[in-house]
């Protein structure tokens, strides 16, 4: 099938092209529905582009939203992610994000402080010798990637429901944010915000967390895909507000659950 | 409803329609789930590709991986809804019962020499042979799997039991590829065959007599 080509009627695909990269800032990974093949087949079988539009594009979000309801009452409170033994982990463990590693953020542990904002009683700092006090514990789980890869790892680190509970957190709001070094963000429902296995991370394989792996800390959710899982954690700030993400609002499910 | 025939128990047989317009509508809803979802599907299989090899761009929907992910959880409802109501009333009418069994193996050899040798006939369009059965119920245990591999993948933590049965969330995702090149195989055959026979598409669309 390596031979199929697409001729569509009337449709210049340099111009579609350009406004799909109008449309969107980057063009390698950003050609949503405009994009040049983007709905080849349909067209294919139809001869016109009925479904190249924004109005589709609304409608899918619609539905997306619609998921989002819809996983959030298949999410159960307290059903544990599978664990593996040490020998399953995957080594090396893979380096995945929207740029390579050598433009990674590389964040200071030293004058780190990560700072808690929001429906919380207590808005102090916390300084990387504060956190790595909290008591700590080891999962060893699946990682899952949008893209259908997935990586087992070890992950060590302090609960994020004990540390909400620490910081006097409103649970009954309905959000965390986060926010990150590289100016990566993600918002999380408050359900799994109190899941068991959420973690606030400090150590991969039992070695303080590399930069590769988010250092000085990274948020590990094996409820959820793995975009979901910030890494160079900043800031986090309980709330009633879905203040979005970098992925979700490109028009990646938001509740993006496993 | 009260339209849709879905009696087991014709008062004149021949003043039957091929195809009930349940089966009618029921198939061509389908039709176009499957598309749709084959379609993203691949471009979703494209961002981490199983075998060494990817789907050209221009035969996939979505452009995208956060674009074919919408499209194919979106024709996901369509498709489960839908099949839930075409398998309910398939069993309730009597209708699988009727036209896909029983199926003998000595019957679908006899009938697959005949095809080869040209003497499979196909003048009365309401009795399926042995292949026809064979290929309509496999196509229907495919639709199932895929649609059980698919939860297996979209939920590994809540389905967890689920995904299990197919050997975790990667030998889910080999069987939910195997499970669609059946169907897609499938749907090569039946199209082929389907404009080969065009009394057969018309009895599709418009029901026709027996």
């Amino acid at each position: 099938m390596g031979r199929i080509r697409k001729v569509i009627p009337g449709v210049d695909k340099a111009l579609l092209l350009k406004d799909a990269t109008r449309l969107l800032p980057d063009p390698t990974r950003r050609l949503f529905l405009r994009g040049a093949g983007s709905l080849g087949a349909l067209t294919f079988l139809t001869g016109c582009d009925i479904l190249d539009s924004d109005g589709a594009e609304k409608v899918l979000r619609k539905i997306s939203q619609f998921n989002d309801g819809a996983q959030a009452m298949l999410f159960s409170p307290n059903k544990l992610a599978p664990t593996y033994p040490e020998s399953m982990i995957t080594r090396p463990f893979p380096f995945n994000a929207y740029y390579t590693l050598d433009e990674a953020p590389v964040v200071d542990g030293a004058s780190y402080k990560l700072e808690v904002s929001g429906l919380v009683d207590n808005k102090k700092s916390w300084t990387l010798e504060e956190l790595y006090a909290l008591p700590q514990e080891k999962q060893i789980t699946r990682h899952i990637c949008v893209e259908g890869w997935s990586a087992i790892g070890s992950w060590t680190g302090t609960p994020l429901r004990d540390f909400l509970k620490r910081v006097g957190a409103d649970t009954r709001a309905k959000y965390v944010w986060f926010r990150c070094a590289e100016g990566y963000s993600t918002t999380i429902d408050m359900p799994t915000a109190l899941h068991p296995q959420t973690q606030m991370t400090f150590k991969f394989d039992d070695k303080i967390l590399p930069r590769d792996y988010g250092f000085p800390m990274k948020i590990r959710m094996p409820t959820k895909l793995g975009f979901k899982n910030p890494k160079y954690v900043m800031e986090m700030s309980v709330t009633n507000k879905d203040l979005g993400g970098y992925w979700e609002d490109q028009g990646y499910n938001w509740f993006s659950g496993l | 409803m009260a339209s849709i025939d879905i009696s087991s128990a014709p008062a004149a047989p021949n003043e039957r329609v091929i195809h009930p317009r349940w089966v009618r509508i029921t198939h061509w809803i389908n039709a176009i789930a499957i598309f749709v979802m084959i379609g993203s599907g691949w471009q979703i299989y494209n961002a981490s590709p199983l075998f060494p090899f990817t789907f050209p761009r221009g035969i996939t929907i979505g452009g995208w991986l956060a674009g074919a992910i919408m499209w194919h959880l979106a024709a996901m409802w369509v498709l489960v809804i839908n099949g839930i109501v075409y398998v309910t009333l398939g069993i309730l009418s009597g209708r699988f019962r009727r036209k896909l069994f029983p199926i003998y193996p000595s019957q679908v050899l006899a009938d697959i020499k005949a095809a080869l040798t040209g003497h499979l006939s196909h003048d009365d369009l309401s009795i399926y042979n042995a292949v026809q059965k064979l290929l309509y119920l496999g196509v229907i245990l495919s639709g199932v799997l895929v649609v059980l591999t698919g939860l297996s993948i979209w939920k590994p933590v809540q389905l967890q039991e689920l995904t299990a049965l197919f050997g975790g969330y990667d030998g889910a995702r080999y069987v939910h590829f195997l499970a669609m090149s059946l169907i897609a195989g499938f749907i090569v055959v039946h199209v082929v065959l389907a404009l080969l026979v065009p009394k057969s598409l018309r009895a599709m669309i418009r029901g026709d007599r027996r």
